[in-house]
């Protein structure tokens, strides 16, 4: 044990140099693997995405790698793409490298293991993420890496940034020089996402470190022509085993090969790294061993614990595998008498987490006297690790028994594993600025305290830290920042909990969120508010007022809504709110930092133009002006009471669960207040009252010509229609507006369009489809935008009576897109982006459909719009009847939606076996009835169910029967099955045409029943923009930044091939009818259907309140074909497709010119945009010349196999029997 | 026939300049514009709209949608989000003076004297001969009286004069209560032109959709005579050179103009309609006109005209008016 490392962790990582820079890890990491790389192959996942869009961001400007060559980056179609590409380049002998997490390292496992079994030399960088089990986890752990115990790779650990940036070094450096491949990973989010100081690695470090003769003998295993060899072999049991062994010696040198990196890299740096390393007290009897960002909080609280006089440790661990056990014994005090091991993953079922296992069976070969050894489990999903965990860890270790296994971070209440949790000690240091940020995502909150850090990590010597938490939402999502800085080091890698400086930039958080729970006595709170310094105080919840009287809190005030708009900016409250951190806290002089913040603004926005620079610049000037103090002596609690998340009708679960993740009280909810599955309740997303829109629509019915345009195009369900019977309206709230239907059908009825004002965004897009216009005023239509906060009240009386209200009879309302919109939608209120071009799809789906659908939901937005917690969209009607919605994965959903069509498919036939057995027993007709099914349509469906339960009555007199009651008793279980189920498949195109399409292929294929609906935004929306094969020609996305040269591939065209498929492409905003025409065909359809559905996105850079304008402008230039290819009209002699749009009638330039995806590569280079533009106006031509040859082409009918096979599970109508509704 | 003249301090062949239109900005079309004969090229405007909601646009995009999730920091290639200053006109007026060799003058846009005027140092630098300041505003805010308008005018003028070394145009709409006077304050601001004037669209009803929106209509000879009294009237009083622009299509319309006092005459729908070839048939019909008429040049012809040379001026004044309701005659029937 080294005597001379007593609290030494690795020195100089506060001291500020010229030449330090503030960066996250993710771009600390990319900063070194770009240099060292030629071949970089990626695909984007969060958290990893920023370093490979960095790359390609440095590639495309021309930077080079140390050996003066542009490194080629190149976008992949799934984690596995990519993962075989680098395999080829490094087997072609170059220096490769890609970036990963979570499932998307898994689906590189199995080319990691043949890159280990033939020691390619090779660096991968992971941003660890929980995997996918239960549920979906964007965040950190070491789930993913743990999975890759058995490659044969080498991992290796960082904890910080600045950890990450040398590690990354010492990982290429290794691999060159030890043959065994490398997989460096450190914590997603925690670490990927901390913004901190890092002394940036000179070319020369890296070269010093690169091995050049390592380099040419790796160039020299190269498969060539010129001295080939052949590899990859199969082998037999002969000679397998050993060749498994062969490699070992490798194996054996690797620890030391990284050592000498490390040293290295000290010796020319100062910061000396160790595979295992000790910090704590000399003698100490208490140790834990862990690694990761969870070790720097625990170097953080032992060295307090120690100066306290404890005699506790910390075995930080840096290479995970080849396990170091030499080194962790060294390291291993030897008095330590009792140690516990941290696992930040979870394997169910095992007798302990790896590291556990892997310290036990180190310490047990060891020959010393055996410690008592115990194991835990914290920080799962980004869970909170903090030094009161670390504390509660070393006080279990000081109990006399202590527990064997354990977790912290959580209450578990079930097998009352947790430790717990002193409340109250935190290591928050008062010499530091702790500053929290409360704002959303749109408001530039988290972009100010970016800049916020990096100017203070320029002007000043201390050492800084900026963390950001987002919450799941994309339209309106909470951001808390998070930033430290004072003297250092700061190892604090976790969230703040004592503040000095609080400040909230949206007033409303103030009654949402309890914002002021982390301040600090005496701290500085700065509100963003609408009111004056007298006037602010009456308008402050109580809770925030008792906060401020009760801890004293020194209380700034600014109406940065205001300054930012006058100064032309809208919403941007950034730059002002900016000022004020810096006017209030005194983290700077005032005049260096009003001069360091104009000059950021003239970094962030300069490139951008200078009307943006003048008007950022203009509202810095004026957050001075308006910047106030608020005298709080003497003031008094006048202030709202608290209002309950959820009303107290709320369903139980939503009231105890689903309220306090709303709450952002989710962390004190224990294990027995959740599902042991990852079962959850639907519709809850009504429950969360999030009152984003400033404008909600004011609905004018003496203009109103019903036509439910507006709630057709509502993404959000936030604007409804209702026919109802006349007399409904007894009891009305007096604002409640109704007027006569104007229908031939259902005549004496009443309408009403109604906006739910808490659920409305405010996009917009229901006035711009709004065609009714008053005559006198045509500025004036049926729907106009109007404030919400007047009329909230009033209009949430009126919602609640509105959805109160008698739903339509679903077989009396004609099915056009009129009518449709009367359908109760049973997706509602999600979290997706104000004016989604996806949900309008969804939401038609789930009221054509939404009583018998089953949805099978690829990863993206709509898995996260569709199924973040707390709250999800997907919900019931009054019979309790709704979509079931599941997400398997991103790659898988095609297939696992087949499943689900098996699996209903096989139930059907099941039931319908029992109930040919049990007919003569049952009542006739009612059988044969039941076996007919129900053929398609609203009415037959509604008439199968009376038949099911006719059937119940007739089984319960069965069930008494001995010889047919145990078959009643199944077909009661099962009847249900005898009503036909619609398996949906939705996903983006980065699931249909790229990491899907294998699957989606071959589930096509099969000729089953599944309907897929591909919502197509052309990028990668969910991960940030990223191209697809979707992008369309000419548009810039990242990886296709200069504008994507090669046009869209036609997955349409592909499915055609087949001839059994349906497939139609739609465009709801272009041409309704058409869109709803396909999904009843696509529904009806006996075989698999495909839509592809134009989604416009925030990704293409435009207002959204225009999304239905440019579907018809994408339509009507020829670049968006509608079609309908239906297999069943080759029966009638007729083509199979029919082309639903005209001839191009506008140019492609007049859509694209108001997209910025496509404007950026024009102002850019306008030749090449020209270029580009012909180019896609050439393919949509020669697209369109295919199609009008298809339309035209008479085919003999296709062999009616898989409808015949559908007839027979009883699913639907036979080819050509049943016409869809709303056809013919 | 010698039709030289001198505009803008610009030595011209002859007076038929291609005025600001979407001509110039094709360049296979600015050559063909050359290959008629065309003086100079007066580009099509950079306005001060685009400039400044384009990059609000562009910044509304990338930075309001940036860091809006825990997945994605941006939705766009921020380091492919090009400059969105006045860049691509810049290049445009460096590509011209490449493919041309007359004088290419440069048009800015706008109403403001915002940082929008900064780009008129831009536009110099890339090499533009001369500058056209198109005052281009329709005055809707009540607020706001016509001595504050032109003093906003008058104090772009100033800032640009004092920026510049090549010479300034400005062109103003018809519609100021005293057009002499301020013509005059133009003038000693130190504009080098004065382009009467500018048409300014009007718009046009949409009565299916409800719609008031803004169209194009190509001029025709009936703006004229508006251009040439003001033209008429200015013509020796100062020392701006003077542009006609907005009406002129065929020779008689630009006999007209120079008769009036025009140092050259700008035409655009003209070509628009009939193609730059036009130009070369107009100066050529110009010169016949000249010879036939006997005079010996066209400056002999230049303001012949004005209030200041023709013999009843009184008919430039209101006098005009009251005449030309007596010559006025009821058509047949109507009583």
């Amino acid at each position: 044990m080294a005597e001379t490392q007593v609290l030494a962790g690795p020195p100089v990582e506060s001291a500020r140099t010229s030449r330090s820079i503030v960066v996250d890890a993710n771009e600390a990491v990319a900063r070194v693997a770009h240099r060292i790389s030629e071949v970089i192959a990626i695909y984007p996942i969060t958290p990893s995405s920023a370093m490979a869009e960095l790359c390609d961001e440095w590639s495309a400007a021309g930077r080079t790698n140390l050996w003066g060559q542009v490194p080629d980056v190149i976008e992949m179609q799934s984690e596995g793409g990519a993962a075989g590409a680098v395999h080829g380049a490094l087997q072609g002998g170059a220096l490769a490298t890609t970036f990963t997490a979570s499932q998307g390292l898994l689906l590189m496992l199995p080319n990691m293991y043949k890159i280990a079994g033939e020691l390619n030399a090779f660096c991968m960088h992971v941003a660890a993420r929980a995997l996918a089990t239960n549920a979906l986890s964007i965040f950190g752990d070491h789930s993913d890496v743990m999975a890759c115990r058995g490659t044969g790779f080498a991992l290796l650990c960082s904890g910080s940034p600045q950890e990450a940036q040398d590690l990354a070094l010492v990982a290429h450096a290794a691999t060159l020089r030890s043959r065994v491949p490398f997989l460096h990973f450190f914590d997603g989010f925690r670490t990927s996402h901390e913004e901190r100081r890092v002394e940036p690695l000179a070319d020369t470090d890296l070269a010093a470190l690169v091995d050049e003769a390592r380099l040419v003998e790796h160039r020299a295993r190269r498969l060539t022509p010129d001295r080939p060899v052949l590899r990859g072999t199969a082998a037999n049991p002969d000679t397998f085993f050993q060749t498994r062994e062969a490699s070992n010696l490798h194996y054996e040198a690797c620890p030391g090969i990284v050592q000498a990196a490390m040293d290295e890299l000290g010796a020319r740096t100062g910061r000396r790294y160790r595979l295992c390393e000790y910090v704590g007290h000399p003698q100490a009897e208490r140790v834990l061993v862990m690694m990761g960002s969870g070790a720097e909080v625990a170097h953080e609280t032992v060295e307090r614990l120690v100066a306290r006089g404890e005699k506790v440790g910390l075995v930080k661990l840096r290479l995970y595998r080849p396990f170091p056990a030499e080194a962790l014994l060294a390291a291993l005090p030897a008095g330590a008498r009792s140690i516990a091991v941290l696992d930040r993953t979870k394997e169910p079922g095992a007798f302990g987490e790896p590291l556990f296992l892997d310290v036990v069976a180190a310490l047990a070969g060891s020959g010393r006297t055996m410690p008592r050894v115990i194991g835990g489990r914290y920080g799962l999903g980004s869970k909170e690790f903090s030094p009161a965990m670390v504390k509660a860890v070393l006080d279990e270790l000081a109990a006399a028994a202590p527990r064997p296994r354990f977790t912290v971070g959580i209450v578990d209440d079930v097998t009352q594993l947790s430790l717990p949790v002193d409340p109250d000690f935190d290591l928050e240091d008062d010499a530091r600025t702790r500053a929290l940020f409360w704002g959303l995502g749109s408001d530039g909150t988290v972009s100010a305290n970016k800049s916020t850090i990096k100017i203070i990590g320029a002007e000043t010597d201390q050492d800084v830290q900026g963390y950001y938490v987002y919450d799941s939402k994309k339209s309106g999502a909470v951001t808390v920042s998070h930033l430290r800085f004072g003297p250092g080091p700061i190892r604090s890698s976790y969230q703040i909990g004592r503040a000095s400086f609080v400040a909230c930039h949206q007033f409303d958080l103030l009654g949402r969120y309890d914002v002021l729970a982390a301040a600090d006595r005496g701290a500085k709170v700065l509100i963003n508010a609408p009111y004056g310094p007298d006037a602010v105080w009456d308008r402050l919840p109580a809770a925030t007022q008792r906060a401020v009287i009760e801890r004293e809190l020194e209380l700034w005030v600014i109406d940065a809504h205001g300054i930012a708009r006058e100064a032309g900016l809208g919403g941007r409250i950034s730059a002002v709110m900016q000022m004020a951190f810096f006017a209030v806290s005194g983290a700077l002089p005032r005049e260096r930092a009003l001069a360091a913040v104009l000059r950021s603004v003239e970094e962030s926005y300069g490139k951008k133009g200078e009307e943006i620079v003048r008007r950022n610049r203009e509202a810095v000037g004026r957050a001075l002006e308006g910047l106030h103090r608020v005298t709080t002596a003497g003031r008094t609690l006048t202030g709202e009471p608290p209002v309950p998340p959820v009303p107290s009708h709320a369903p139980d679960f939503v009231r105890r669960v689903t309220a306090a993740l709303m709450a952002g009280q989710g962390d004190l909810l224990p294990v027995s207040a959740f599902p042991v599955d990852g079962t959850w309740p639907t519709g809850t997303a009504r429950w969360e009252k999030r009152n984003l829109a400033r404008e909600i629509p004011a609905w004018d019915p003496a203009i109103c010509i019903q036509c439910n345009k507006c709630a057709e195009m509502c993404p959000h369900a936030a604007i409804r229609a209702k026919l109802y019977p006349a007399d409904a309206l007894t009891g009305a709230p007096s604002t409640f507006l109704s007027q006569a239907w104007r229908g031939a059908d259902h005549q004496g009825s009443q309408f009403t369009i109604q906006v739910a004002p808490e659920d409305c965004t405010g996009c917009g897009l229901c006035v711009a489809v709004c065609p009714a216009k008053d005559k006198g005023n045509p500025k004036h239509k049926a729907i106009d935008m109007a404030l919400q906060a007047p009329r909230r009240d009033a209009e949430r009386e009126n919602y609640a009576f509105f959805l109160d209200l008698p739903e339509a009879d679903r077989a009396s309302v004609r099915l056009d897109t009129r009518g449709v919109q009367l359908l109760q939608p049973l997706f509602e209120s999600s979290g997706a982006c104000a004016g989604c071009g996806e949900t309008p799809y969804l939401k038609l789906l789930s009221q054509l459909y939404g009583d018998r659908v089953i949805v099978a939901n690829a990863t993206g937005c709509s898995s996260i719009y569709g199924g973040n917690l707390p709250t999800t969209p997907w919900s019931t009607n009054s019979d309790g009847r709704g979509p079931a919605w599941s997400n398997s994965l991103f790659e898988d959903n095609a297939e696992f939606g087949l499943g689900l069509r098996l699996a209903a498919d096989s139930l059907a036939t099941r039931a319908r076996a029992l109930l040919a057995a049990l007919a003569p027993r049952l009542p006739g007709g009612l059988v044969e009835a039941l076996l007919a099914g129900d053929g398609g349509g609203e009415a037959a469906v509604a008439e199968q169910r009376q038949r099911v339960v006719a059937l119940r009555g007739a089984l319960a007199a069965l069930k008494a029967d001995a010889a047919l009651g145990p078959d009643a008793a199944r077909l009661d279980e099962l009847a249900d099955a005898l009503v036909r189920k619609s398996v949906w498949i939705v996903g983006g195109d980065g699931w249909a045409y790229d990491i899907g399409f294998g699957g989606l292929d071959h589930v096509l294929s099969t000729g089953r029943q599944v309907k897929v609906l591909v919502l197509d935004t052309e990028v990668y929306s969910n991960t940030g923009g990223q191209a697809s094969k979707a992008t369309p020609l000419g548009a810039a996305a990242k990886f296709a930044a200069a504008g994507k040269e090669l046009g869209k591939k036609d997955l349409g065209l592909m499915a055609m091939a087949y001839g059994h498929v349906y497939v139609a492409r739609v465009a709801i905003g272009a041409r309704d009818s058409q869109t709803l025409r396909a999904f009843q065909e696509a529904d009806a359809f006996p075989g698999p259907a495909l839509i592809i559905a134009y989604s416009p996105c925030i990704a293409h850079g435009y207002d959204l309140v225009h999304g239905a304008e440019q579907q018809k402008l994408v339509v009507e230039s020829g670049m968006w074909p509608l079609y309908r290819f239906d297999p069943r009209r080759t029966r009638k002699g007729e083509p199979p497709l029919e082309i639903d749009s005209g001839p191009p009638r506008v140019r492609p330039q007049e859509y694209m010119r108001n997209e910025m995806r496509f404007r950026m590569v024009e102002r850019r280079d306008p030749q090449r945009f020209a270029r580009l533009t012909a180019a896609a106006e050439e393919f949509a031509a020669r697209r369109l010349a295919v199609y009008a040859q298809l339309s035209a082409m008479k085919v003999p009918p296709f062999p009616a196999e898989a409808a015949a096979r559908d007839a027979a599970a009883g699913e639907g109508p036979s080819p050509g029997s049943g016409a869809p509704a709303g056809e013919g | 026939m010698d039709l030289s003249t001198e505009y803008l301090g610009l030595r011209l062949p002859h007076p038929l300049v291609p005025g600001a239109g979407p001509l110039s900005e094709d360049l296979d079309l600015v050559r063909r514009l050359e290959d008629a004969g065309a003086p100079a090229i007066v580009m099509s405007s950079l306005f001060e709209e685009q400039l400044v909601r384009e990059q609000a646009a562009a910044w509304r995009q990338s930075d309001v949608n940036a860091h809006l999730s825990g997945e994605a920091a941006s939705f766009f290639p921020d380091h492919a989000i090009p400059a969105l200053g006045p860049e691509a006109y810049l290049d445009r007026i460096r590509r011209l003076k490449q493919a041309v060799r007359v004088p290419v003058i440069a048009s800015l846009n706008g109403s403001s004297d915002g940082g929008w005027l900064a780009c008129a140092k831009q536009i110099e630098e890339a090499g533009a001969d001369a500058l056209e300041l198109n005052v281009y505003a329709v005055p809707v805010d009540p607020r706001e009286d016509g001595a504050a308008i032109e003093e906003r005018t008058l104090a772009m003028v100033r800032a640009l004069k004092s920026e510049l070394e090549i010479p300034l145009a400005v062109k103003l709409s018809p519609f100021y209560t005293a057009m002499a006077a301020f013509a005059r304050r133009l003038d000693e601001a130190g504009a080098d032109g004065l382009v009467l004037f500018n048409r300014v669209y009007q718009p046009e009803f949409d009565l299916d959709e409800l719609e008031v929106r803004p169209a194009l209509v190509l001029s025709n000879p009936s703006e004229l005579p508006l251009r040439l009294r003001w033209v008429g009237l200015l013509s020796g009083r100062v020392r701006a050179s003077l542009a006609v622009t907005g009406g002129v299509h065929d020779v008689l319309d630009v006999v007209r103009a120079v008769m009036a006092g025009a140092h050259a005459v700008q035409v655009v729908s003209a070509l628009l309609m009939r193609g730059p070839e036009h130009l070369a048939r107009l100066r050529m019909e110009l010169a016949h006109w000249l010879e036939e008429h006997e005079y010996a040049s066209l400056a002999q012809a230049r303001g012949s005209l004005s209030a200041a040379s023709c013999p009843d001026p009184e008919a430039y004044g209101r006098a005009n008016y009251m005449l030309s309701l007596k010559s006025w005659r009821m058509p047949e029937g109507w009583r």
